[in-house]
């Protein structure tokens, strides 16, 4: 059994353009209908169409519930929105409400929490935290913001206690008077100060040394994130395709998730051209050639057209084409396989359409390989 | 042979949403460039090594070196470009001080909003600036960081009021905001995501920014597998095809025609928005292939067609 099935916490991560939103949703999806389970799927930028079949109209950190009919289960989709985030975080951890408005009405403060330390990887880890400690979910399944590298996601909260344990965050808060007399931080100064301007470095070093003083608060829930994160309530899903890249990524990822020692509940191999469908084209291209398909075809289309030996035979090499590229995408099914070493890698279907509708999420296959 | 207008400018960022291709388009459009002659940089903006990979080299360096002939090529790193920069405008007296660079390389990396950015964007336009090359092509930040990096010079003459960057930013934003000079280069695919993100981005650069659009390509275009005159009797039998011989095969191309309508309608979308803009759209088709390296070649020959 795969831990995706017990865990209370679903992480999917992968590389960006693989369908990582709409398999978090698929999830999300059956695990309400199939397991009759309460979910939750916080989610970063759902395209917009399957956003409204769902109803999920609002930007920001409002959560909605989806119709799921009669069903026993309920999915509940929430956005993550890095902004108000970051808003809540600063007034949970700050030691005064004093400090938090401080800390939020700074002019670096906007800036600094849009890129600074992977801020969207680390929020979307806060809120799947923050919902798994309020409770009132079976699931929550998080999927992951596009980061330029997967494995950003997972370090974020780390990341974040080292910071508050750097010598940068000493460093820029030494008090204002003594930069010009330690030795070690003057020709620092000196330099930045002449590149960046003195105002600049003092709203920098202001900043921060407002910041440190979250940083017991900061440090506290990170440890807890961490420990969720470790613990048997967490499961991680890495999708992918079977393109180069995404694999070349995929592979890294899986790699790096035992390395922290965090659970692999699946690999998930999207888009993939069904090996079933393909098996079968070969097995009926092989024993059928041009001539008895031109009949068969020209016996279903009657007397209308001339033109069955033409279609026939862009079936053929679009068929062909396709039983070779699904020959390819075995292989590397199997080497995924094996890179992953869990007992899950799922495939999910190449389609015609783009998932736009709870239908087309419910009916997205997840197979066994 | 006319040289196409996009490849006349000197610095063309490429960028679009993660997965759609930009690397592989970068490579094309860097390729497109020699052949018309060009003195070509090509620019890896971060560390993945994709592009290194595409030519089969081991990792690039700061220091550009030539991948191809006439096509060379570099990686953009903050240490290395500081470097550069203290050594260039820095007066070498407060250098010998400066001490350790980590340190300072960690306050640019983590802790000082869009100097990061500066240092990278103002090494591109250093090397527009001195003529080292014809045409700088960056494989740029993901469509959630770009106008960051496009628009650092702006955003951080906002936050800095004196000091050497302010000052500099000047000169940079002049090539930067030179239409003639300067253009970003929008990749998308075409389905649904890629699309609305490449809408959100050209709406976001041209009112945030005053950096221009220089064209938008659709890339991994899925190819006509019927034409147009037979799909109603491929259609007639499919709806008879139940039980047949042809029944799988006709599966798989109706699987293609499938796709092929839904990117339709995407290209149509992001044909509008070029058009929009006034910028080309150029249409590149989807290439199948085990390795990259093909597929790359295919696609610059793809858009070596959709230049001409």
């Amino acid at each position: 059994m795969s831990t995706l099935d017990t865990a209370s916490l679903i992480v999917v991560c992968g590389s960006g353009g693989v369908g990582k939103t709409t398999i978090s949703a698929a999830l999300g999806v059956r695990a309400a209908l199939r397991d009759g389970k309460k979910v939750l799927v916080l989610t970063v930028d759902p395209a917009r169409r399957l956003a409204d079949a769902l109803g999920l109209v609002e930007i920001g950190n409002k959560v909605v519930q989806v119709n799921l009919g009669d069903s026993k289960g309920e999915l509940h989709i929430g956005m993550i929105d890095t902004k108000a985030s970051w808003d809540d975080l600063v007034v949970r951890v700050a030691p005064s409400q004093d400090v938090a408005t401080k800390v939020t009405s700074n002019s670096l403060y906007r800036n600094l929490t849009e890129r600074f330390v992977h801020s969207h990887d680390y929020i979307a880890m806060e809120r799947l935290f923050e919902a798994h400690e309020r409770g009132g979910y079976d699931v929550v399944v998080v999927d992951t913001p596009p980061s330029r590298n997967a494995i950003d996601v997972l370090d974020a909260p780390q990341r974040m206690l080292d910071f508050f344990g750097s010598k940068l965050l000493k460093f820029l808060t030494v008090p204002t008077r003594s930069f010009v007399s330690s030795l070690a931080a003057k020709p620092f100064f000196l330099v930045a100060n002449r590149i960046l301007g003195a105002g600049f470095l003092g709203e920098i070093t202001d900043f921060f040394t407002l910041f440190r003083t979250m940083e017991k608060g900061f440090v506290e829930r990170n440890k807890r994130v961490m420990q969720v994160l470790r613990s048997d309530a967490a499961s991680f899903v890495v999708v992918t395709t079977l393109e180069n890249g995404p694999l070349h990524e995929a592979r890294f990822l899986l790699g790096a998730l035992r390395e922290r020692n965090f659970s692999i509940g699946a690999v998930v191999a999207n888009r993939a051209i069904d090996p079933q469908v393909a098996d079968e084209v070969e097995r009926v291209l092989v024993a059928n050639d041009q001539r008895t398909m031109e009949e068969a075809a020209a016996q279903l289309l009657g007397s209308s057209t001339d033109r069955a030996p033409t279609i026939v035979e862009t079936v053929r090499l679009h068929a062909t084409e396709m039983v070779g590229n699904a020959r390819v995408q075995r292989e590397r099914l199997v080497s995924l396989g094996t890179a992953a070493g869990v007992e899950q890698v799922w495939l999910s279907p190449l389609r015609g359409e783009d998932i736009t509708d709870l239908e087309q999420l419910r009916s997205i296959e997840f197979r066994p390989v | 042979m006319t040289t196409h207008r996009l490849l006349e400018r000197r610095l063309l960022f490429v960028t679009g949403k993660g997965g759609v291709g930009k690397t592989s388009v970068s490579v094309a459009l860097a390729r497109q460039a020699v052949r018309a002659g060009k003195r070509t940089l090509l620019v890896e903006m971060d560390d993945k090594g994709a592009l290194a990979r595409l030519f089969g080299s081991t990792d690039l360096t700061f220091e550009a070196r030539e991948v191809e002939p006439g096509l060379h090529a570099m990686r953009m790193t903050t240490e290395e470009s500081l470097r550069e920069y203290i050594r260039l405008f820095v007066s070498n007296p407060l250098v010998s001080t400066v001490g350790p660079l980590a340190r300072i390389l960690d306050f640019v990396a983590n802790a000082a909003p869009g100097v990061k950015e500066i240092l990278a964007v103002g090494k591109l336009c250093w090397e527009v600036r001195e003529e080292h090359y014809d045409i700088v092509i960056v494989d740029a930040e993901a469509t959630g960081h770009i106008v960051a990096q496009i628009d650092a010079p702006s955003i951080l003459s906002g936050l800095v009021q004196v000091g050497v960057i302010r000052e500099q930013s000047k000169w940079m934003q002049e090539i930067l905001r030179d239409a003639a000079r300067t253009g970003v280069v929008v990749v998308s695919t075409p389905e649904e995501m890629p699309v609305i993100e490449t809408h959100q981005l050209i709406n976001e650069i041209e009112e945030r920014t005053q950096v221009s659009i220089a064209a938008v390509v659709a890339n991994r275009s899925p190819r006509v597998v019927l034409q147009e005159r037979d799909i109603e009797s491929f259609n007639t039998l499919l709806d008879n095809a139940p039980g047949a011989v042809l029944e799988a095969p006709a599966r798989l191309v109706q699987l293609a025609l499938q796709r092929r309508a839904t990117a339709t309608m995407h290209l149509t979308s992001l044909a509008a928005r070029a058009n929009q803009s006034g910028v080309p759209f150029l249409n590149l088709s989807e290439v199948g292939g085990a390795d990259d390296r093909v597929v790359v070649d295919a696609l610059t020959e793809s858009l070596g067609a959709e230049l001409s």
